[in-house]
C-alpha cells in the first residue's frame, strides 16, 4: 500500500505541468489551491458527535493509543468551531433532526464522515426497524463511509485519512473568491 | 471499616494518583510511548477477530458455494443477496452467479461463519475498510472470492465438519 501521508505531500501535478484547474489561475492559484487544501485537511477539527456505541471507538482513537491528534483532528463540543461531523452511532428518526440542525450550524468548509453500520444504512435495523434513519446520508451529504459494528479506531483513522486524500485532491478550491474570481 | 479517614477519600485519590503515576513513568522510562502510529505500523488482529468477509474456493479453484443460502437466512441484518445458477461442475448442483454483502449493513457477527455448511465463506481479520461511495460498500462475488488474507498461508482445503473458528 501508497503511504498516504507522502502521497499528500508530494507537489500539486497540476501545478508542476502548469496547467490552470483552477479556471485560468495557472501555476500561482493551483498552488494557492493547494495549500488552502493542505491547511484544511491538516486541521480538521471534529464535532463529536457520538450517538451511540460507535462513539466509544471513536473516544479510542481520540486516545493516547490511536492518538488522533497526530493528524491534526481536535475534537470540539460545539458546531460552529468544527470542520468535520463524526457522525458515530444509530441516528434515530428523532434524532435525525438534531444531527442536521447541528451540520447546519457548522461553519463552511465542512465535512461529514459516517461511522458504522447504523449509521451508514441502518444496520441491523435496515430491514424491519421502523425508528431508525436508513443511512445518514438521507440527511446529511456524506464524505466518507466506515462499515464495521463498531469500527476499529484504525478504520476510522483509514476513514479520515481518505477524507484527508479527499480534501488534498480538491481542485478550484479558491475560485470564486477574490483571490480567484 | 471504613473509619474517618477513607471518608476522606485521601487514601482513594492517593491510590488512583499512583496507579496514573505508574504509567507516567512507564511511558518515560518503560516501554516507550502506547500511540500506535496508524499508517506505518499495523495492529494485527488476533485470531478470530471478525473483518471483512472473503469466500473460500477449493483445490481446484470453484467456488466452494453452493447458494443454498443459509447464510442468507442466518444473518440478522439480511446483507446477504445470492443469486443461484445451475453449477457448470458435476459436484454440486448450484453455485452463486451473484453473492453480494452489503457492508452498509453488515454488523459482522459471525453467523453467516456459523451457519454454511460448506465452509465456504468466512471473516477475514481486514479491519480497517471505508468507502467514499455507497456503491464501492456492496462486496461483490470476485471481489469476496479475491479478499481471502493471503498473509494467513494458502486457503484450508477441508471436508471436514465445520467448528467455530476453523477457518484461522
Amino acid at each position: 500500500m501508497a503511504d498516504p501521508i507522502a502521497d499528500m505531500l508530494k507537489a500539486p501535478p497540476d501545478a508542476a505541468a502548469g496547467a490552470c484547474p483552477s479556471g485560468g489561475g495557472g501555476i500561482v492559484m493551483a498552488t494557492a489551491d493547494w495549500l488552502v487544501n493542505w491547511a484544511r485537511r491538516s486541521s480538521l477539527w471534529s464535532m463529536t458527535f457520538g450517538i451511540a456505541c460507535c462513539a466509544i471507538e471513536m473516544m479510542a482513537a481520540a486516545a493516547a493509543r490511536y492518538d488522533w491528534d497526530r493528524f491534526g483532528i481536535i475534537p470540539r463540543g460545539s458546531p460552529r468551531q468544527s470542520d468535520l461531523m463524526i457522525v458515530a452511532g444509530t441516528v434515530t428518526a428523532k434524532m435525525a433532526p438534531v444531527v442536521r440542525r447541528l451540520y447546519d450550524q457548522m461553519a463552511e468548509p465542512k465535512y461529514v464522515l459516517a461511522m458504522g453500520a447504523c449509521t451508514i444504512g441502518g444496520g441491523p435495523y435496515a430491514r424491519h426497524g421502523y425508528h431508525v434513519v436508513k443511512g445518514v446520508n438521507r440527511i446529511l451529504p456524506v464524505d466518507v463511509y466506515i462499515p464495521g459494528c463498531p469500527p476499529r479506531p484504525e478504520a476510522l483513522l483509514e476513514g479520515i485519512l481518505t477524507l484527508q486524500r479527499k480534501i488534498q485532491a480538491t481542485r478550484g478550491t479558491l475560485k470564486g473568491t477574490l483571490l480567484n474570481p | 471499616m471504613a473509619g474517618w479517614l477513607d471518608k476522606l477519600w485521601i487514601p482513594a485519590i492517593a491510590r488512583s494518583l499512583a496507579v496514573s503515576m505508574r504509567h507516567l513513568l512507564r511511558s518515560w522510562f518503560g516501554r516507550g510511548p502506547v500511540t500506535i502510529a496508524y499508517p506505518e505500523e499495523r495492529h494485527e488482529a488476533p485470531p478470530g477477530f471478525r473483518g471483512e468477509h472473503y469466500l473460500k474456493v477449493d483445490d481446484q479453484g470453484r467456488i466452494k458455494c453452493v447458494a443454498c443460502f443459509l447464510c442468507a437466512t442466518a444473518c440478522p441484518a439480511e446483507c446477504i443477496h445470492i443469486e443461484a445458477a445451475p453449477a457448470p461442475w458435476d459436484a454440486r448442483e448450484k453455485y452463486p452467479a451473484v453473492f453480494d454483502i452489503d457492508l452498509l449493513v453488515c454488523i459482522y457477527c459471525g453467523m453467516c461463519e456459523e451457519a454454511c455448511p460448506c465452509d465456504a465463506i468466512a471473516l477475514s481479520p481486514k479491519y480497517y475498510t471505508c468507502t467514499t461511495s455507497r456503491e464501492a460498500a456492496v462486496l461483490h462475488r470476485d471481489r469476496l472470492v479475491a479478499n481471502y488474507p493471503a498473509e494467513r498461508g494458502p486457503a484450508p482445503v477441508s471436508v471436514a465438519p465445520i467448528r467455530v473458528g476453523d477457518h484461522i
